[in-house]
């Protein structure tokens, strides 16, 4: 196959992979865009095992055949609320895969056509070594985010002394090494580049709190979509600097949308530290104050009485797995002719969209889940607010209390509802580690129990 | 008398500059035909005298406001299965795998590649299959 018809295919598959994204812009064409994306790899691989120096097919469907059988495998058993540690995982295979490549260029450059052993283009290193780096940030950095979210690494920041400039010291080190490769293409030089960008990805993971992981995830999603690129330049291929270029500012995108969503910067996330023990000081008057405990039948009278009620979802349902329990007290509800809606806020669970696909999996309808903007304003005129597993999101101190480290923090409006329903374990305070003032209120009452068990004792109740 | 030092030192400076920019140009030229002379396959380089990364920088800032713009249309209810898909997508680093494992006889850097391409296939066959499954859940009220 000539040059110029594989440089075309390639162009259609960076076509097919911009329709992919493309499609995702309504749940009713996703699917459709899914099947772009699965056509534009399939025409990238084909292309690419047409050329003319790819000739040991054996190896390579063997290859394919393993990591895709562990894929698929993977894929189909996932349950739905690990999501986010499972994406963590797959970024961290782009990321090792990226300075797999780079390693294999560095030693066998003629096969990209870009210079002999020891003789490689300038443009050409500092691509790869930039690939090579940013892979390596993301393969370690994933691998901590994973464990963070596994629960195998603690969720709290882990933050010692010096470990800004440390972190300051490894980027520089990363540049400098650099541009010792550069300077006569050392073995050595590139090897420590690798090193060096390992241990900066596991760095600066560490210090970053659980619940900060839907940025972290996005970040790392963005990277590995720069690495891509970064390798893309290496080889001259438009079809990876297209897609890294796509993935890369999709993460981004993510990342700020999920910043905002927290009214944070995305230094101050990225330099960790918030949650945990530092923030417990702060926060409104805490102690022996009265809150009023209710029982799953309370709850039902009450619910079961209301016009309108509205599901605030947060990460203790998917801790708990209450979405099929909750779905099933909805629909209960909805033909006791109860309005029953699902209000998410941005930051709500552990990635980007988590309690979505966890209410699209317990087949809640999408058009009745709605976002903060869409529904904000009409917890006014709503009976009930059902908040579990949320806390952080609906503290109204985030409006009211400027010494608040949430303060500034877009919130759902559920103060604004005549009854508000909070499930919980305990009265412990959320990531933030702010106490919510919302407990104390007189048409608040405090659901003590698991998530789900509540559901269901609530659903026995009704019936 | 100010006025004419001021002049000639104009001049002087003017003239520097000069041989300056003619330095300048000449290296240039002989960068650009380096360029050229180091890639003779490069499609697109009859006559243009070009590093070819400049090709590569223009199609990534493009791409960069196809990924800006659409990704921003993206529903946010679809999040999850966006970084998915991203991640299944960004997997096409597989092409450069497959070109690192393609020689018949095996070294080290094609072992490299098969590695890569194994880590590469569990997420472009993850990847795609858990967005599939994330997305046949989103159903609409009957």
């Amino acid at each position: 196959m000539s040059g110029t018809i594989s440089a075309l295919l390639y162009l259609v598959s960076s076509v097919c992979f911009i329709m992919a994204l493309r499609g995702l812009s309504s749940p009713e064409t996703a699917r459709q865009g899914n099947l772009f994306g699965m056509v534009g790899m399939v025409i990238a691989i084909g292309t690419t095992l047409a050329l003319p120096s790819v000739l040991s097919y054996e190896t390579i469907i063997l290859g394919i055949v393993i990591g895709g059988a562990i894929g698929a495998v993977i894929a189909r058993r996932i349950q739905m609320t690990a999501l986010p540690q499972l994406v963590a995982a797959f970024h961290s295979l782009v990321g090792l895969a990226a300075c797999f490549v780079a390693v294999a260029a560095f030693y066998r450059p003629e096969a990209y056509g870009i210079g002999q052993t020891g003789a490689i283009a300038t443009s050409s290193l500092v691509e790869m070594s930039l690939g090579l780096a940013i892979g390596a940030i993301t393969f370690t950095g994933s691998i901590i985010a994973f464990g963070k979210l596994q629960g195998l690494v603690t969720g709290r920041p882990l933050v010692f002394t010096g470990q800004h400039p440390l972190n300051a010291a490894l980027g520089i080190a990363v540049f400098v090494l650099i541009g010792w490769l550069i300077a006569d293409q050392n073995p050595t030089a590139f090897w420590l580049i690798f090193a060096v960008s390992l241990a900066l990805g596991f760095l600066l993971i560490l210090p970053i709190g659980g619940a900060d992981m839907p940025v972290v995830v996005s970040m790392l999603n963005s990277y590995s979509g720069w690495a891509a690129c970064g390798i893309g330049f290496t080889l001259e291929n438009s079809l990876l600097i297209v897609t890294g270029a796509l993935v890369g500012s999709s993460g981004a995108i993510l990342s700020y949308i999920m910043c905002k969503g927290m009214n944070r910067s995305f230094f101050n996330v990225i330099l960790g530290g918030f949650g945990g023990e530092t923030a417990a000081a702060a926060g409104g008057p805490g102690g022996d104050r009265n809150v009023k405990a209710g029982s799953a039948e309370d709850a039902a009278f009450i619910m079961d009485n209301a016009a309108s009620v509205i599901i605030v979802p947060g990460y203790g349902m998917a801790v708990a797995q209450a979405q099929h329990a909750l779905r099933e007290m909805a629909d209960l509800l909805k033909s006791n002719g109860v309005q029953v809606r699902y209000a998410i806020h941005p930051v709500a669970g552990r990635m980007p969209g988590h309690m979505n696909v966890l209410l699209a999996e317990a087949n809640v309808p999408y058009d009745e889940v709605l976002e903060l903007e869409e529904i904000n304003r009409d917890f006014a005129q709503t009976d009930v607010a059902f908040v579990i597993g949320a806390n952080d999101v609906t503290n109204p101190a985030a409006k009211t209390d400027p010494t608040s480290p949430i303060y500034g923090m877009p919130i759902l409006d559920v103060e604004r509802a005549k009854t508000v329903l909070f499930v919980k374990r305990s009265m412990a305070s959320g990531y933030a580690g702010v106490e919510n003032e919302l407990f104390f209120r007189d048409n608040t009452m405090m659901l003590f129990g698991d998530a789900k068990k509540m559901c269901e004792e609530i659903l026995k109740s009704l019936e | 008398m100010a006025e004419t030092s001021l002049t000639e030192q104009l001049r002087a400076l003017a003239e520097q500059a000069q041989a300056l920019a003619a330095k300048a140009t000449e290296a240039a030229a002989s960068a650009g035909q380096q360029a050229v002379a180091a890639v003779p396959a490069a499609p697109g380089h009859d006559g243009g005298q070009f590093d070819p990364a400049v090709v590569g920088l223009t199609v990534f800032v493009l791409a960069c406001f196809v990924g800006y713009y659409v990704v921003w249309r993206v529903t946010p209810a679809l999040h999850s299965p966006l970084m998915a898909v991203t991640n299944a997508i960004s997997s096409v680093i597989i092409v450069g795998a497959l070109i690192a494992a393609g020689p018949a006889q095996m070294d080290f850097s094609s072992i490299m590649g098969f590695f890569a391409v194994i880590l590469a296939s569990v997420n472009i066959f993850g990847g795609f299959l858990v967005t599939q499954r994330m997305l046949s859940m989103f159903r609409k009220k009957k």
